[in-house]
């Protein structure tokens, strides 16, 4: 019986296929069997992201209008033996995620994984609808920037009156804030919304906090999920935001500014 | 901000003005769905009171607003003066 999470956020940009990928790859370093799908129809990036571009021969719409079994679309990650990735289709749009189609897909998964990992696309549209419609639990990706704060709201709106367990009267989607690009250093000066300002403001509870780093785009340009890049803030970040996910106690890290020198805290920088 | 930052008061502190303008919107937009339904009402209350008192239709007035975890919903009756 798997478990399904969407990564959402309504803004885009801010970290859903990063968020998506990561966190997959942590869940399935931990042994668990996962699969991550994909649902920016005509927009695909997460097979980018996990360096499985050159191996994607069918996709998610293929399985939804029975054009290739479950089975031939899921691509096996090069890294992790337990992680699996459902690509998209790059040519066809929207409309072709129908909702019976999604529904016959993760009920197949179901059987087979212990977490679906949804990469919603941006927005609120039909990808996003479906992307998010089955979910257990949400991970709300937030930059701390207005924008992105307003928009996260209005997906937990979304997540409360449209997801399944909203339209079944069941218990609702657990969601989890996942606040990214954090620079605690420009919180201090003021100029930069803190993790206390949003978690007051979005009324979730804080999954984790990844800093603003450059290791991102170097584990994007690679095609390596940003927990594989050792030994960086960003790798122990997404590590511990899987470790609270499984419900162990983690400490906040990289929420403070690291100590400036002496030059740089009469000039600034 | 830096030492001299501070002593010249040059820069203003923006994530506090970003946070106040995210206070306000949010609120708004989180009671958004509940006002549809305010302007049939606010019509059928002064039917009802329109029945014993003679109210005319601006002296009535109904809102909905959230204050902290609790949606107040306030409804302001003015009587003509002969009652």
């Amino acid at each position: 019986m798997a478990k399904i999470v969407v990564v959402t956020s309504g803004k885009g940009g801010v970290g859903k296929t990063t968020t998506s990928a990561a966190f997959a790859s942590g869940l399935a370093m931990r042994g668990y069997r996962t699969a991550v799908i994909d649902f920016d129809v005509g927009l695909r990036n997460l097979d980018l992201v996990m360096g499985c571009e050159r191996r994607v021969v069918y996709d998610f719409i293929n399985v939804i209008q029975g054009e290739a079994r479950l089975q031939q679309a899921l691509i096996r990650d090069r890294m992790l033996d337990k992680l699996f990735i459902l690509p998209t289709s790059q040519t066809r749009d929207k409309e072709a995620l129908t909702a019976e189609g999604v529904a016959r897909v993760m009920d197949e998964l179901h059987g087979e994984f212990d977490y679906v990992i949804c990469d919603s696309p941006a927005g609120i549209e039909t990808g996003a609808l479906r992307a998010l419609y089955h979910a257990d639990e949400a991970i709300v990706v937030t930059n701390p920037e207005v924008s992105s704060v307003r928009d996260s709201d209005r997906i937990l709106g979304i997540l409360a009156a449209r997801s399944r367990r909203a339209e079944e009267g069941k218990e609702p989607v657990r969601e989890h804030l996942l606040l990214t690009r954090y620079a605690p250093r420009r919180v201090q000066g003021g100029e930069m919304l803190s993790l206390d300002d949003v978690k007051e403001l979005l009324r979730i509870p804080l999954l984790g906090v990844i800093p603003e780093s450059e290791t991102i785009l170097q584990a994007s340009n690679q095609g390596i999920p940003a927990i594989h890049m050792k030994g960086s803030e960003v790798a122990t970040a997404y590590e511990d935001v899987v470790a609270r996910f499984l419900g162990e106690e983690k400490p906040l890290r990289f929420v403070q500014p690291e100590k400036p020198g002496f030059l740089k805290r009469l000039f600034g920088g | 901000m830096s030492f001299l930052d501070y002593f010249l008061g040059t820069r203003r502190k923006s994530a506090s003005v970003a946070k106040d303008r995210l206070k306000l919107i949010l609120a708004h937009e989180r009671s958004d769905g509940t006002p549809d339904f305010l302007p049939a009402l606010q019509e059928e209350l002064l039917a009802v009171i329109g029945k014993y008192i003679p109210v005319d239709k601006d002296q009535i007035s109904v809102n909905m607003e959230r204050r902290g975890d609790y949606e107040v919903l306030e409804l302001n009756v003015l009587f003509p003066d002969q009652h």
